[in-house]
């Protein structure tokens, strides 16, 4: 018997991985694709430096977003938790969630807006004399990149590091003091450990999706913030290479399940025995 | 001098008033309990010895050094939580060294203290075992442990047996008894218990409101309270409203069912003059007189209202002849007793020396 959920997964889930696959063993012939197996996508894409170039590039730029979001989202998480009064939280959390109001895509044409050369911050900082002229590293490189995505993504690392930071049981802070320690010592000796399944948690929410992203690359990103997803988009439909992409999103998949593998392993590590 | 003192204790939460004019004085050594209903201010004034709380107004000294400005983490008390507080992340050993961090001991002789501190409270070997994977007797060792290790002038205690089961409760009482005159540390304890109080104590604190009401050991608390209110708090206690009229030089209590009597100055709880008064007796001063017993005191007559049978104690509601409500005695129960059922008729005495006069409700 095959249950409803079953093949639900199965065709939502298995099928199109499972074609993915299959594609990046195929290849194609000018504009017929040959279905014998084969690993020259494998073998193109590590002999071509671009491939591999564009892979690092794009592990570099999540790390880095993900670096960036996780630390600038820990204090805001912090703060909510620790610092408003109860029956704020849940508006506090709200608020956080507005950015997700206005569309993915508004939001990174926003950020050229502010970033570009007669943009919002050029501008503006021109304006009170900071600057003599506009700064062109803020916009169509790998720092917009990562500026446009770790404001997208800050939301999702806040909750989860908010959530864990509320389930920390606050006695233990007052016998971490009790017993000694300042408050200082006391966030880092209990306050932080256990705030790491949030963190970790945070880590894998923001990294996953960044290191696959095109649409933040391809409008803010210029040539140099070009990443894996936009060479994937261009072998499918300008290229018409679909086995080539398919081998670039099955590399790039593996890229991910390692990481994503490694901080499961250590959020299990952290989690072992919690209630 | 005494070891923590405290003069003129007050503390608001807004305009909520959580301690009022709190004085008192703990001697070194000693077993001091804060007894009260919840919400009566007790854990505020343990957590203002702890150093959570800042008081708004009063002094707090300890050991003869002004609290005020000495915060939590350098006060020569630690403190039990009532959720035990154990650190989920670490293990046993960990938990019992946190505080160790800062001494000057090596390694060495750290694992040591930790070992010893375990063996003390009944956990040796326990030292590797996740703290997590502990039962709710074990976690209270562990706090203890991990309290005492720190050698403080105080032991602060939060309902520190409040989340255990009546045997284990039962048994931490007296362990915990035994460990403080074994260490002879000051333990405060805070409970809303006053079984518990009264077993463990050497002087209780009784809390009504951010008052203290009464101060005194247990015996004194339990034989004279010194209010209405203390007496039906500690232990059970029947109030019967009457009247004192004067005669001569003597006070002459009315006493429905139980008659009229003088009332010796001693039995005043608050040099009550004639008039309305509640008159308290405890049930175990009052006795059913069985066939053969010969028991001292009144007697009266009465009629068995309801029983209830606790194995080891009969607890009879009795109506007395003239009375205006059951009172309530308890009997010890013997081979050569019986019990009675409701209905029965009986004889009931009672010693009017046990009496206490308080104000009329």
């Amino acid at each position: 018997m095959v249950s409803a959920p079953f093949l639900y997964a199965v065709l939502l889930l298995a099928v199109p991985v499972a074609a993915i696959v299959m594609f990046s063993f195929w290849s194609q012939s000018y504009l017929d694709l040959d279905t014998t197996l084969t690993l020259k996508n494998y073998r193109e894409a590590a002999a071509d430096p671009i491939y591999g170039q564009l892979l690092a590039r794009s592990l570099w730029i999540s790390l880095v977003v993900t670096v960036i979001t996780v630390v600038t989202a820990f204090p805001i998480a912090y703060f909510i938790s620790f610092h408003v009064a109860p029956g704020h939280k849940s508006l506090w959390i709200f608020l956080v969630t507005i950015p997700f109001w206005t569309s993915y895509l508004i939001r990174v044409f926003l950020w050229k807006v502010i970033l570009g050369y007669n943009g919002v911050l050029n501008s503006g900082l021109l304006g009170i004399g900071v600057i003599d002229a506009p700064l062109t590293f803020i916009l169509y490189n790998l720092n917009a990149v990562v500026i446009t995505l770790a404001h997208a993504f800050a939301p999702f690392a806040i909750l989860p590091i908010f959530v864990s930071l509320e389930r920390i049981d606050r006695s233990l802070l007052e016998a971490a003091l009790d017993l000694g320690e300042t408050k200082v010592s006391a966030f880092l000796r209990v306050t932080l450990p256990l705030a790491m399944p949030g963190i970790v948690a945070a880590v894998l929410i923001v990294f996953i999706p960044t290191i696959g992203d095109y649409v933040t690359p391809r409008l803010v990103g210029g040539p140099g913030g070009l990443m894996i997803a936009n060479m994937i988009q261009t072998q499918f439909l300008k290229l018409n290479n679909a086995p080539m992409g398919a081998a670039l999103a099955v590399i790039a998949m593996i890229m991910v399940t390692v990481v994503a593998t490694a901080f499961v392993l250590l959020n299990r590590r952290f989690l072992k025995g919690r209630s | 001098m005494a070891l923590i003192s405290l003069s003129g204790i007050d503390k608001y939460y807004g305009t909520y008033h959580a301690l009022r004019d709190i004085s008192l004085e703990i001697e070194g050594g000693e077993f001091f309990s804060l007894l009260g209903p919840s919400g009566c201010g007790k854990t505020t004034l343990l957590r203002t010895i702890a150093g959570f709380e800042t008081p708004d107004k009063g002094v707090l000294t300890i050991d003869g050094r002004d609290m005020a400005r000495v915060s939590a983490n350098r006060r020569p008390t630690n403190m039990v939580f009532q959720s035990y507080a154990i650190f989920p992340h670490l293990t046993v050993a960990q938990n019992v060294g946190f505080g160790l961090r800062r001494s000057d001991l090596t390694k060495a002789e750290k694992a040591r203290e930790v070992g010893a501190a375990l063996e003390m409270v009944g956990l040796g070997g326990y030292g590797a075992r996740a703290a997590h994977a502990l039962s709710g007797g074990q976690r209270q060792r562990v706090a203890l442990a991990r309290a005492l290790i720190l050698k403080p002038k105080v032991l602060l205690l939060d309902e520190p047996l409040s989340a255990l089961d009546k045997k284990m409760r039962e048994q931490m009482q007296s362990e915990l008894r035994q460990l403080q005159r074994q260490v002879g540390i000051t333990f405060v304890l805070v409970t809303h218990d006053q079984e518990e109080a009264l077993i463990m104590s050497d002087r209780i604190a009784v809390m009504f409101e951010g008052e203290i009401a009464q101060l005194a050991t247990p015996q004194d608390l339990y034989l004279r309270p010194n209010s209405r209110r203390v007496g039906e708090f500690i232990g059970m206690m029947n109030l019967i409203p009457g009247r004192m009229d004067r005669d001569g030089s003597q006070m002459i209590g009315d006493i429905p069912g139980l008659g009229r009597l003088p009332i010796v100055p001693d039995l005043l709880t608050d040099g009550q003059g004639p008039g309305d008064c509640t008159f308290g007796i405890r049930p175990e001063s009052m006795s059913l007189v069985f066939n053969g017993e010969l028991p001292t005191g009144k007697f009266v007559d009465g009629t068995v209202v309801e029983r209830a049978y606790y194995g080891d104690m009969t607890y009879y509601e009795v109506l007395l002849d003239g009375g205006t409500a059951p009172v309530t005695c308890s009997m010890k129960n013997l081979v050569s007793r019986p019990v009675l059922d409701a209905g029965a008729r009986t004889r009931l005495a009672w010693e009017p020396g046990a009496l206490i006069v308080f104000d009329a409700a």
